[in-house]
């Protein structure tokens, strides 16, 4: 069923017939952001992410409400003089907490999200691309942090220690990587018995060379994907750990403000849903940006 | 007098693409005789596979389009039957075998179940019935132990085996034609050669006719009494088997026969290279208006270049569609 | 066979064997024997070609050629190199002397690499020439395949079939190996493009007095390109011969089998034939019983068959086979009609 004609073959004849000379090759890095430059959505998302950044780091010098002072009435909803997303139930202004528990959020999303990352691929690319009893012993560790009740895992973890930005981002990434794990490993067997890996032992790449120079691009687009999920996942973990009170009660977080403002989700919407927004906004953002990567490395999506 | 069982006339099938219209099958004239094996030659991209899935009425719409002509078995069109009525052609009067057969059997269900279902779902046959209709069907292929095979699965079985199934599985009905798509291409040679034993032997008790579809020249001369070659979706070349043979006339059957070095029984010391047929199919959407074959046709000229050379007939039932011929009948 | 210099590649009585996985604890491992005391010899400058079916244990015979697959058990001498002693720095430096083509020209090509960073890499790797002339020379390497110079700026899934095929060979010749290994170079690309590859290599041959090892099912391709072929049939070599009398004269009845299934475009051919149909399928190599292997589907098997195994002999010069039936003059087994 390969009557409709596949791109290569014309992409070859045509530049057949074009007596085309010797093209100037670019350095990849920067063929690779003028194709991220051309994606509109991953530009997008740059932007976003860019945007919520600066909210988190630079706004909170300009705005300078404590985001734990009582400043209004309790429960004033957004529009309100002064509070421009209304209070919560103990009269905290909101727009105060997102900007200033915006950098915890990410700090522990990003941190843990990174740890997760790299815990998964190490265990992942070497239990698939070693196979045998490596394998073996690295799918049985998997497994047995697959098996434990995550959220009580991390909560035990964060309840050993004193709560705080490192410990409760170190809690989420070690509960979070088998999911990395078991989607690298699967790539890495596919891909090491593709004839191109064999080809580079044929031509004396080290193991080191092949895990990370030929197999690991080549299992990018699914890991990217996860990478991006895994930062979401660290983001709603961690307002999931502040909504059962395990997060430092003294760091002002966007996943504390859902988690501390549970019970008047009916009476006053605005308090877990504009920190909603901005976890949504956030985990968006970077989900586009890892799309959008994903295809500027990937020679495939570059024709034309 | 020989029935014409299915008779294709003026097939045209277009698929949209992203640079435009391809015209993947044009203009497609041909006829198969109850009893007959009709081979279809050419390289992937030429259209064969295509042909067979406007057949049966499988070409996926969209994105493709059948864009005119008729497919006509018993003089019934089957290209205005409605999906009902070919969804009780397909398998029961027309079947077809695919090249793969570790992807074409259901792994989940045993191959007793498989064959019978179709014959359940065509012939209204009770289970009972049915499975004794799976029974004979897998003797009937050559399955040893068949009454302890039909309850294993496919994975339990090897790949001529599962073709003997698949096999099976199309024959089940007792259709009048029977499609087979590179049937062999996966298997052994000693395989192969008894899948082909075996067809041959089922169309001989059964009448079924058979479509062959194959790259394989060796392979055609062992199955087929009638050959078409398909270029670009176009019918070049159209003969009984002996004729393309021993005479082919166009010159990409020619180059499709000599390109291939043949196993013979007499092998010279001397090794002089094989012919090549330079470049590659083009695609379809680039197709000019002249003869799609001539960028790589070493006897190509202004004509060629410019116009599509008609089909026309050199001999009884030989068919060519090259502005050669028309050259040497003039000299 | 006289002058030792004259062959390159020496492999005796080689063995490899895959442990499959126990089904559980109590069940006893199989093992599977894909290559299983192979010795063949082949000569500078000259090609051998390996046939047999799927599950004959040729691939696995390249691959281990290759140090691809570990060795069980055997000799192998690439010139004066040990090769199964090889390990470390030392493989990798011996690779340079061996390089292989692959099958499958859309999975042996890395996607994300261009085409002619694909034929630079091995260069790079092995430290073959000096750093600044290493384009030049992969440059003339895509002239050599039939490629031109800008295609090098392309990346695999531009080019067709035939033509990722060419960067496969550019890509095996850029450290100037002794020996290539060409695994079934044309059994995945079209008909009409299997002629360009297989005079490419003739050529290329020719030019650089390069040594095949030459692995195909296709008797015809093989017929074609080789000099001497070995007739595989689960995991062991059933015959051994020169080029013609290979296919004049056949002794192994597993060989007139392959022969006979083979489709043949010749009429003539066809009326002649000397068919022999055999049975069934291989039989798996999975803890195999006694005896000639071919046994159990041979039309002239007899008792001796089934209990000893027969040793590849030496009928004459250039031909040698392993069956109990052909006499020690060649005479082969006799049908009973």
């Amino acid at each position: 069923m390969s009557e409709q004609h596949s791109s290569p073959n014309q992409a070859a004849s045509a530049a057949f017939e074009a007596e085309i000379q010797m093209p100037s090759i670019e350095h990849p890095l920067r063929e690779a952001a003028r194709m991220f430059a051309r994606n509109k959505a991953a530009v997008g998302g740059l932007i976003l992410l860019i945007g919520i950044l600066l909210l988190t780091l630079v706004v909170p010098f300009f705005y300078t409400v404590d985001p734990f002072d009582l400043v209004w009435a309790p429960l004033s909803p957004p529009g309100t003089e002064n509070v421009p997303f209304g209070t919560d139930y103990l009269g905290r202004d909101i727009l105060a907490g997102i900007v200033h528990g915006g950098r915890a959020t990410l700090a522990v999303g990003g941190a843990a999200a990174i740890l997760a990352v790299i815990i998964g691929l190490s265990v992942g690319s070497l239990a698939g691309y070693y196979g045998g009893w490596v394998d073996e012993v690295l799918m049985r560790i998997t497994e047995f942090f697959q098996v434990l009740p995550t959220l009580l895992f991390a909560m035990v973890i964060v309840a050993l220690f004193k709560p705080s930005v490192a410990t409760v981002a170190f809690a989420i990434g070690v509960v979070s990587w088998t999911a990395v794990a078991r989607l690298a490993r699967s790539e890495f067997l596919r891909i090491r018995s593709l004839d191109y890996v064999k080809s580079a032992r044929s031509i004396g790449s080290s193991n080191r060379r092949i895990i990370w120079l030929v197999i690991l691009p080549n299992a990018m687009p699914p890991l990217m994907v996860q990478a991006t999920l895994a930062v979401g996942g660290a983001i709603l973990f961690e307002a999931g750990l502040s909504f059962l009170g395990l997060a430092d009660p003294n760091v002002m977080s966007w996943g504390f403000m859902i988690g501390s403002s549970r019970d008047y989700l009916m009476d006053a919407w605005w308090t877990v849903t504009i920190p909603g927004i901005f976890i949504f906004l956030t985990v968006l953002a970077v989900s586009l940006i890892g799309d959008g990567l994903n295809d500027a490395t990937n020679p495939k999506l570059r024709e034309r | 007098m020989p029935e014409r069982l299915l008779e294709i006339e003026d097939l045209r099938v277009e698929f949209k693409t992203r640079d435009g219209i391809a015209k993947v099958i044009d203009n497609l004239n041909i006829s198969l005789q109850t009893g007959e094996t009709l081979g279809i030659v050419g390289e992937s991209g030429c259209g064969k596979s295509m042909t067979a899935l406007s057949i049966m009425g499988l070409v996926p719409i969209p994105p493709g389009r059948i864009a005119g002509g008729r497919i006509l078995l018993d003089g019934e069109d089957l290209l205005q039957a409605s999906e009902p009525r070919m969804r009780e052609v397909r398998g029961n009067e027309i079947s077809m075998i695919f090249q793969e057969p570790m992807t074409s059997l259901n792994p989940v269900y045993s191959i007793g179940d498989q064959i019978a279902e179709t014959a359940r779902l065509h012939e209204g046959l009770s289970r009972a019935d049915a499975m004794a209709r799976a029974l004979e069907m897998l003797r009937a292929v050559g399955i040893p132990a068949a009454e302890r095979r039909i309850n294993e699965y496919p994975h339990q079985m090897s790949g001529g085996m599962r073709q003997r199934v698949m096999i099976a599985m199309a024959l089940a009905c007792k259709p009048r034609v029977l499609i087979a798509d590179e049937p062999t291409t996966a298997l052994d040679v000693t395989v192969q050669a008894q899948i082909f034993d075996l067809l041959n032997d089922l169309k001989e008790k059964t009448g079924t006719a058979i479509i062959m579809i194959t790259h394989d020249m060796g392979a055609i001369a062992e199955m087929a009494q009638r050959v078409v070659v398909m270029y670009a979706g176009h019918i070049i070349e159209q003969a009984d088997v002996g004729q393309i043979l021993t005479d082919p006339r166009h010159p990409y059957t020619q180059g499709l026969i000599r390109c291939v070095p043949h196993l013979t029984q007499t092998p010279s010391v001397e090794r002089p290279p094989l012919l090549e047929i330079p470049g590659v199919v083009p695609a379809l959407s680039q197709l000019g208006s002249g003869c799609s074959f001539a960028p790589r046709c070493q006897y190509a000229d202004a004509k060629c270049r410019a116009e599509m050379p008609p089909s026309t007939a050199i001999d009884s039932g030989h068919d060519v569609a090259c502005w050669l011929t028309e050259r040497e009948a003039a000299a | 066979m006289s002058a030792n210099d004259d062959i390159l590649l020496d492999v005796a009585n080689l063995k490899v064997y895959f442990q499959l996985p126990r089904k559980n604890f109590l069940a006893k491992a199989s093992q599977v024997h894909a290559v299983d005391d192979v010795s063949f010899q082949v000569k500078r400058g000259t090609t051998l070609g390996i046939v047999g079916e799927s599950g004959s244990g040729k691939t696995t015979t390249a691959m281990a050629v290759m140090r691809l697959t570990p060795v069980t058990e055997g000799a192998m001498r690439l010139g004066d190199t040990d090769l199964v002693a090889l390990e470390g720095e030392a493989l990798r430096q011996a690779r340079g002397r061996m390089q292989i083509i692959f099958q499958d020209p859309y999975s042996s090509l890395n996607p994300r690499v261009r085409a002619g960073a694909i034929v630079r890499e091995p260069m790079d790797l092995m430290n073959i020439g000096a750093p600044g002339e290493r384009d030049a020379r992969v440059a003339e390497l895509f002239g050599k395949v039939g490629l031109r110079p800008e295609q090098q700026a392309l990346f695999p899934h531009q080019f067709s079939g035939g033509q990722r095929q060419r960067v496969g060979v550019a890509r095996a010749l850029a450290t100037q190996p002794e020996l290539v290994v060409c695994d079934e170079p044309v059994s995945a690309l079209d008909v009409a493009i299997q002629a360009q590859i297989l005079n490419l290599l003739r050529a290329l041959q020719q030019e650089f007095g390069l040594t095949y090892l030459f692995i195909s099912h296709d008797l015809g391709v093989v017929q074609y390109m080789c000099d001497e072929i070995a007739v595989m049939y689960l995991g062991q070599i059933v015959e051994h011969a020169d080029r013609i009398p290979l296919f004049t004269e056949p002794l192994h009845p597993y060989t007139w089998a392959l022969l006979s299934a083979v489709p043949s475009a010749d009429p003539v051919a066809r009326e002649q034939a000397d068919r022999i149909r055999l049975e069934g399928d291989p039989p798996s190599p999975i803890d195999l019983p006694p005896g000639c292997r071919f046994a159990s589907r041979c039309p002239f098997a007899q008792a001796l068959c089934v209990q000893e195994t027969p040793p590849l002999r030496r009928i004459r010069a250039g031909h040698a086979v392993a069956c109990h039936l052909v006499s020690d003059d060649g005479v082969p087994p006799q049908r009973q009609s």
